[in-house]
């Protein structure tokens, strides 16, 4: 027999054979799969975020179709995936509030003071871990990038030595707060506009010798804000994001220019940034 | 007594220079007591200590200010007498924040010690080991680790060999050497009462082949002495100070993986530690100084301190003759194994055996490059790990990985990063990637 009819012959049969072991297989073997998780799957943004918890979006969609777990778990997607997904499997959806994260630290190279030069591994946590980090103050932004390039939407710059999240992009799944080493990264209402950038628990004097634009715990920002939206944590003013805070004499009242505000009301800060 | 030529020596390491002629001439001298000491409540391995004064409170010199707190902690002195200015906390030299007692000194004479026991051969081993842990007598090579616990081995591990540690392999540092010199007397009876109490047959006095005058010193120093004793020449090599090193050099036995010294019948003491034992069980002294190589070519006189434990750097330096020129780089401890610190208003405590003061012309930034795989580091690891490929694993935050091929091993010597042709932070990586593991752990133990 020709070469070429053999081997025309075995290639076909081992095809044939396989078809046949796959049919049997596909008949006897097969998992049966809720059809729904594949539909949810697509109804969620794909960004594969990991903010809800979950190994990405088709583990979050299982758990969400088998598990019944909360559907109010995905930031990126927000209320109205939220509400899809609901009237799909129909169930009761609650409103998602949308969040972003928020560097509460307002202390670039400008303003804040860096006590050494350090050469080092570019990482916030190697930084941290020398000699407690080359930033004068020690509560401060790093300003190494840790977060941003944890961030899977590239939603963190690092401007002059300091961590700036846009809002538009954050979609609030939450890396960055883990991989911050000073921990000064929070996730808030994106609705809250008035933000009190720092994190020194330190006395007036001491935040006054490394950095230009920190908390001096003056109690200043208590009396104008509204009813108890901003309260004092020692010499820390910090906003408590579960009251709503609009009043923007606030930030012109603050003597150490760290409370901002993102809102239309500041064009001081929108024409900076 | 003799004097034995080390047949052994540990595999990998460096040789770097030494520079030791700075300081190594440069005979102890007492540093004035300074107006303000920042006692640090953790100046040794384990849970610090807890202050057991307020603030206000008048201390006279050796009082309890910081009692031992958990098995592994040691209790901290005050070194002078004078009036509890603050409690607050202080960054210590490797950046971790600790609480500590300001004192500001009133240069009152008034002492506050343990009575003296000169005659300690009667007395009971227990009695002896927990005399020195009240006296807070910790590990003075570098790691601090509380010398009543070295001196209280389970009943299961025989300890055969004492091993006097005089090596000082760090670069550039010689306060030890100067200890060997010109307190060689003291440290042969610490010695003594250390195989005292841990029931030891050999004592075996370390010390690399570069300090032939210690050597001497020491020789004579223990001449007298009954039993298994002799001085140990070893070979000039870095980390030849470092504890499991060390053992094998001395005694050719290996300290197994994740184990200690004891494992194979060996406590290893630095001889300052040796100092302090003998200062605590004969005068009743605690430990609240230490000496300290003050050195560099940015300070004007290279100098060995004794200083009260709680001297801010700052004041070290203005006795050596302040800051020669201008300093690029100050290091507290030595280069290899020691910590860049951005500031002199950080104390030192019962572990700081040096300042480095190095100007612009000893300095250099380099730009670390990509891995070449050339190995040198893995012939230069004296642990016998691959520092190449651990630093790959961490860089890419793979720190399981890391820790499967036994990061947590790695001593940070530095032998790594020294012979590194691609100038990579590879001692830098290991720090992060061992922080990493610790934080792991520790959250796990949380829940």
């Amino acid at each position: 027999m020709e070469p070429i009819i053999t081997s025309t012959l075995c290639v076909g049969g081992i095809g044939l054979a396989s078809a046949a072991a796959l049919a049997v297989a596909e008949k006897y073997l097969s998992v049966k799969e809720d059809p729904r998780i594949n539909k949810v799957t697509e109804m969620l943004p794909g960004a594969n975020c990991g903010g809800c918890g979950y190994a990405g979006c088709a583990d979050y969609a299982r758990k969400i179709v088998n598990d019944n777990v909360d559907l109010t778990l995905c930031a990126p997607g927000g209320s109205e995936c939220a509400a899809a997904i609901a009237a799909f499997l129909g169930r009761a959806a609650g409103a998602v509030e949308k969040r972003v994260a928020i560097v509460l630290c307002c202390g670039d190279d400008t303003e804040a003071v860096r006590r050494a030069a350090y050469n080092g591994i570019t990482d916030c946590a190697a930084a941290q871990a020398t000699a407690g980090g080359d930033k004068g103050c020690t509560y401060g932004c790093l300003g190494y990038g840790s977060c941003a390039r944890v961030c899977p939407v590239d939603a963190i710059a690092i401007v002059n030595g300091l961590a700036k999240v846009d809002k538009t992009r954050c979609i609030a799944c939450g890396k960055c707060v883990d991989v911050c080493p000073r921990k000064l990264i929070k996730l808030v209402p994106a609705a809250a506009e008035i933000h009190v950038l720092c994190s020194s628990k330190d006395k007036g004097p001491a935040v006054k010798k490394v950095c230009g634009t920190g908390c001096i715990g003056c109690r200043i920002c208590t009396k104008f804000a509204d009813d108890g939206a901003i309260v004092m944590d020692g010499f820390l003013a910090v906003v408590d994001y579960t009251k709503r805070l609009t009043n923007e004499e606030v930030v012109a009242k603050c003597p150490g220019h760290c409370i901002r505000s993102d809102g239309a009301g500041n064009k001081e800060t929108a024409a900076a940034s | 007594m003799n004097t034995i030529r080390s047949p052994y020596t540990f595999r990998g390491g460096i040789h770097p220079a030494y520079n030791k002629e700075l300081a190594a001439g440069a005979a102890i001298r007492e540093l004035p007591m300074p107006a303000r000491l920042v006692v640090p409540m953790s100046q040794h391995l384990g849970a610090p200590a807890k202050p057991v004064v307020k603030v206000g409170d008048t201390v006279k010199s050796g009082q309890l200010i910081g009692e031992q707190n958990g098995f592994i902690s040691a209790a901290v002195h005050a070194p002078a007498g004078g009036k509890v200015a603050a409690i607050e906390n202080t960054v210590s030299a490797s950046g971790r924040a600790c609480l500590a007692v300001v004192i500001e000194t009133d240069g009152s004479a008034e002492r506050q010690t343990m009575p003296a026991l000169k005659a300690w051969r009667g007395v009971d081993r227990k009695e002896l080991a927990a005399r020195i842990g009240e006296a807070g007598v910790v590990g003075m090579g570098g790691a601090g680790f509380p010398t009543r616990v070295k001196l209280s081995p389970p009943s299961d591990k025989p300890i055969d060999t004492v091993i006097l540690n005089g090596a000082e392999c760090e670069p550039y540092l010689t306060a030890d050497h100067r200890m060997m010199i010109e307190r060689a007397g003291e440290i042969s009876v610490g010695a003594e009462i250390i195989r005292h109490v841990l029931g030891a047959k050999c004592l075996r006095v370390a010390i690399e082949d570069n300090k032939p005058d210690a050597i001497a010193a020491m020789e004579k120093a223990f001449a007298e002495m009954d039993g298994d004793v002799a001085v140990t020449v070893l070979k000039t090599s870095y980390p030849q100070g470092s504890e499991k090193q060390q053992i094998y050099s001395v005694t050719g036995r290996e300290v197994p993986r994740g184990g200690l010294p004891m494992d194979v019948g060996c406590v290893v003491e630095n001889v300052s530690t040796a100092y302090a034992v003998w200062d605590a069980v004969l005068n009743g002294e605690p430990l609240t100084r230490r000496v300290i190589s003050v050195t560099g070519d940015a300070v004007s006189e290279p100098s060995n301190l004794l200083a009260p434990c709680g001297t801010l750097y700052a004041d070290l330096v203005a006795a050596c003759g302040g800051i020669k020129g201008k300093a690029a780089k100050i290091i507290s401890g030595g280069p290899m194994m020691g910590f860049a610190v951005g500031s002199l208003d950080v104390p030192t405590g019962k572990t700081a055996s040096g300042l480095l003061l190095l100007s612009a012309s000893r300095v250099t930034a380099f730009t670390s490059q990509a891995c070449i795989s050339c190995g040198r580091c893995v012939d230069a690891c004296p642990m016998r790990l691959a520092p190449a490929e651990l630093s790959q694993f961490i860089e890419a935050d793979d720190i399981e990985g890391a820790e499967g091929i036994a990061l947590m091993d790695c001593i940070e010597c530095g032998s790594c990063a020294f012979v590194c042709p691609a100038r990579r932070p590879l001692v830098h990586h290991m720090r992060r990637g061992k922080a990493a593991v610790m934080a792991k752990r520790a959250a796990a133990k949380r829940g």
